[in-house]
């Protein structure tokens, strides 16, 4: 009886303590929320090295990128507690900062010697500062991204394919440089019999609801020489965004749409573009880069039958690319701040970021990229590289959200709804833009 | 057997709650046993209002917690009724009103009427015909988008099948002309059998015995239906025209699960409209103020429409 009352009260002590080590640990446990997509996964599997060296549990909210800016910005905005650390979209760090979603990063940087000079400029401007180009910093970058192209190899290579190009258009049949070379091989492509089956030109962003054609259209529409404002004058639009190149760029990005995209590709964004690759739909393939780990893997139209190219030229030889990726921020509602900056910490180390990208992410720190074994790691690092250098972004003004919504409606209806002409869409843009800026009492 | 449990409770009853409660009128405990429900519904109807109507006066933006709000009068509403795309997303959503109403109303009528012949099996073609009504309309979003895809959608097979052009051709949810007929389709799918039980209710409310008398009279079948049938069942069939009427005012799960308001702003109802601007574009006052628009039109027009209903059943 005795020895049956001491296992008792051992079992329900070890019971006690073992709640009380957990509770302990459960403490120190920090929510890190990001969009749910392939990187997000990689930096699950990166998280667990923090796990094992400070003891600090790692948990994740992902959200399906349709919901992502939705479900975060709602949580931010409600004050909310759930996120310590957030990978927030590039666009948001205006309003982030304005609004005090993000802990102010300058004091920890200094203490800890981190220095943005360490990173790309690129992703510093467009992940981390707000006001842009001054040394205010809102986020450490995480996740460099941009957008750029896949192309089908193997089909480019096939000796009757090349011939029949060559007499066509009187060049070789190649990954195009220009974005008039890129519509000729579309065009070459598009309901042409591949294998036994129907394939197409190319997949282009069209997605009406979230940001898709706006990606898609600025792709194409910086290369062409759409500015967002004059370089003199903050917020003046016209003669800028209207101007008869952007007006060109907009027709050509119509023009691809109406000739060389898959039947019904009228609202694809980053999810249809990979599946309309994958199926082996298309010839070629616009989509942010952190697609290219996951499609050069795929058995069917990966490894050597996958090619990369980088957003092509305009017209006058301007060549630009549309950014994307985040930055990581800390969340200034979170209990959790001191445990949060330890991940920015140990995320911004070297050898972490090397890793990083060696999972599939894509580091932003400049001992990473112009590694000189970087563009030989992986078949896309080059592109990648390249791609980086000539990025621009949205607008990341605190009201990215309705100068967003602005562009989603005038160019999916012009583009893809064919209603008007592109001037009559980016006139009609300078207005709503106007509007927003006027609201905001900037104009 | 009841009066013998209405006296276990008072026996059960404490003595002191008992004194208290018997203090208490009728009215009393009326309003002690409605004041929860009350409460509730102040809380999550009534209060929301006011404070929309209240957000519809300013520059509230969800989004910016920090900023100064200011009154800004009646300049939203000035906004948005001058608002060219807010008049465009009113007119479509109008049409989606009027096409879904009508087809819905001739669709569901006939086969209620059908139904009611109670021919052998009927019960179990009710149970099928109400299968589209029962299911989620997330389920019926992504199932139609799937059956309205150009190049494995059984819908474009099947016209391809009948018409000879080419299922790529059929581009239901990109096609511009055809993209407002998709949700029109799917939608009088997925209701119609909701407009069919209340027309079957009506036609069953009918006293068999006036068609007994005007088959004495030799009134032929199209008179009675003409005279007896539709008369009758008229103001079920108005309840159900009020009913889908509301409804498909403030449609929005198909439309966003079926074109997310696409291609451009060809399907972009009042709903939709209301949603980019106030969970996209954070305009939370002005959306408050396009929400109370829309709310002033439903109930109007749903006011003036239960008056005509209430003369239809007085005749």
């Amino acid at each position: 009886m005795k020895s049956s009352l001491k296992l008792a009260l051992g079992l329900a002590s070890a019971m006690v303590a073992s709640t009380a080590v957990s509770n302990a640990a459960h403490a120190e446990d920090l929510t890190l929320c990001w969009a749910a997509w392939d990187p997000a996964n990689a930096l699950v599997e990166l998280s667990k090295d923090f796990t094992k060296q400070t003891g600090i549990g790692m948990k994740f909210e992902f959200v399906p990128w349709t919901n992502y800016a939705d479900r975060f910005l709602n949580e931010l905005n409600s004050h909310g507690k759930l996120c310590d650390l957030i990978i927030g979209d590039s666009q948001w760090i205006g309003g982030a900062a304005e609004n005090g979603h993000y802990v102010k990063l300058n004091d920890f940087f200094d203490k800890e010697k981190i220095s943005m000079d360490d990173f790309v400029p690129a992703t510093v401007v467009g992940y981390s500062e707000w006001p842009k180009n001054t040394p205010n910093y809102w986020a450490l970058p995480a996740m460099g991204d941009v957008v750029g192209w896949t192309y089908r190899k193997d089909w480019f290579s096939k000796p009757e394919l090349q011939k029949e190009f060559k007499a066509k258009y009187g060049w070789d049949l190649g990954p195009p440089t220009t974005f008039d070379q890129l519509k000729q091989i579309a065009e070459f492509f598009q309901k042409r019999q591949i294998d036994g089956k129907t394939v197409y030109g190319a997949s282009i962003y069209t997605e009406r609801g979230s940001e898709g054609i706006t990606m898609g259209a600025m792709d194409v529409l910086y290369s062409y020489g759409f500015q967002y404002e004059n370089p003199k004058k903050p917020y003046e639009m016209e003669g800028f965004v209207n101007s008869a190149d952007s007006v060109k760029g907009l027709e050509f990005y119509k023009a691809l749409y109406d000739c060389c995209t898959p039947p019904g590709a009228s609202n694809s964004y980053m999810g249809e573009g990979v599946d309309a690759f994958k199926s082996g739909q298309v010839a070629m393939h616009m989509n942010f880069a952190f697609t290219w780990p996951g499609l050069q893997k795929d058995e069917n139209v990966g490894g050597d039958k996958i090619g990369y190219f980088v957003n092509p030229k305009g017209p006058g030889g301007a060549q630009f690319a549309q950014l994307g990726g985040q930055g990581i921020s800390v969340v200034s509602y979170s209990d959790k701040h001191e445990s949060a900056l330890k991940y920015i910490k140990w995320f911004a180390n070297k050898d972490v970021q090397a890793k990083w990208w060696s999972l599939g992410g894509y580091s932003c720190l400049n001992a990473v990229v112009n590694d000189a074994k970087f563009p030989a790691s992986q078949p896309y690092a080059q592109a990648f590289l390249d791609s980086m250098a000539i990025v621009k972004d949205f607008w990341a003004e605190p009201s990215y959200a309705p100068l967003l919504q602005a562009s989603q409606k005038r160019f999916h209806d012009y583009v893809v709804a064919g209603q008007g002409s592109a001037k009559d869409a980016l006139d009609g843009l300078v207005k709503d833009w106007t509007q927003v800026f006027q609201d905001d009492g900037k104009m | 057997m009841l009066n013998r449990t209405a006296e276990n409770v008072a026996r059960a009853t404490p003595e002191q709650l008992a004194r208290k409660v018997r203090g208490v009128s009728d009215r009393g405990l009326a309003w002690l046993f409605i004041s929860p429900t009350i409460l509730l519904l102040l809380a999550i109807n009534i209060f929301p209002l006011f404070w929309a109507i209240y957000l519809s006066f300013t520059n509230y933006r969800a989004n910016r917690p920090n900023e100064v709000v200011k009154n800004l009068g009646f300049a939203n509403y000035q906004r948005i009724l001058g608002d060219q795309d807010v008049w465009i997303a009113m007119q479509t959503t109008a049409h989606f009103v009027f096409w879904t109403i009508l087809l819905q109303t001739l669709i569901g009528f006939t086969l209620a009427w059908l139904i009611d012949r109670k021919f052998r099996g009927h019960a179990f073609w009710t149970t099928l015909i109400l299968v589209p009504m029962m299911l989620s309309p997330a389920v019926v979003g992504n199932f139609w988008r799937f059956l309205y895809e150009p190049q494995i959608g059984l819908f474009s097979y099947v016209i391809s099948f009948v018409s000879g052009i080419p299922p790529t051709s059929i581009q239901m949810l990109s096609n511009v002309s055809l993209a407002p007929w998709s949700i029109i389709i799917v939608d009088t799918w997925m209701w119609t059998p909701y407009v069919m039980l209340i027309c079957l209710a009506g036609l069953r409310s009918i006293p068999e015995y006036i068609y007994e008398a005007a088959e004495v009279d030799r009134a032929s079948n199209w008179r009675q239906f003409w005279s007896i049938t539709l008369p009758m069942a008229l103001p079920f069939i108005m309840l159900a025209v009020l009913f889908r009427g509301i409804e498909n005012f403030k449609m929005f799960d198909m439309v966003n699960l079926l074109t997310g308001g696409g291609p451009g702003s060809t399907t972009e109802v009042a709903s939709i409209t209301l949603k980019r601007q106030a969970f996209e574009s954070w305009r939370t006052g002005y959306s408050s103020a396009f929400a109370i628009i829309l709310f002033v039109a439903v109930f109007g027009l749903a006011n003036i429409y239960v008056k005509a209903l209430n003369k239809v059943k007085q005749r």
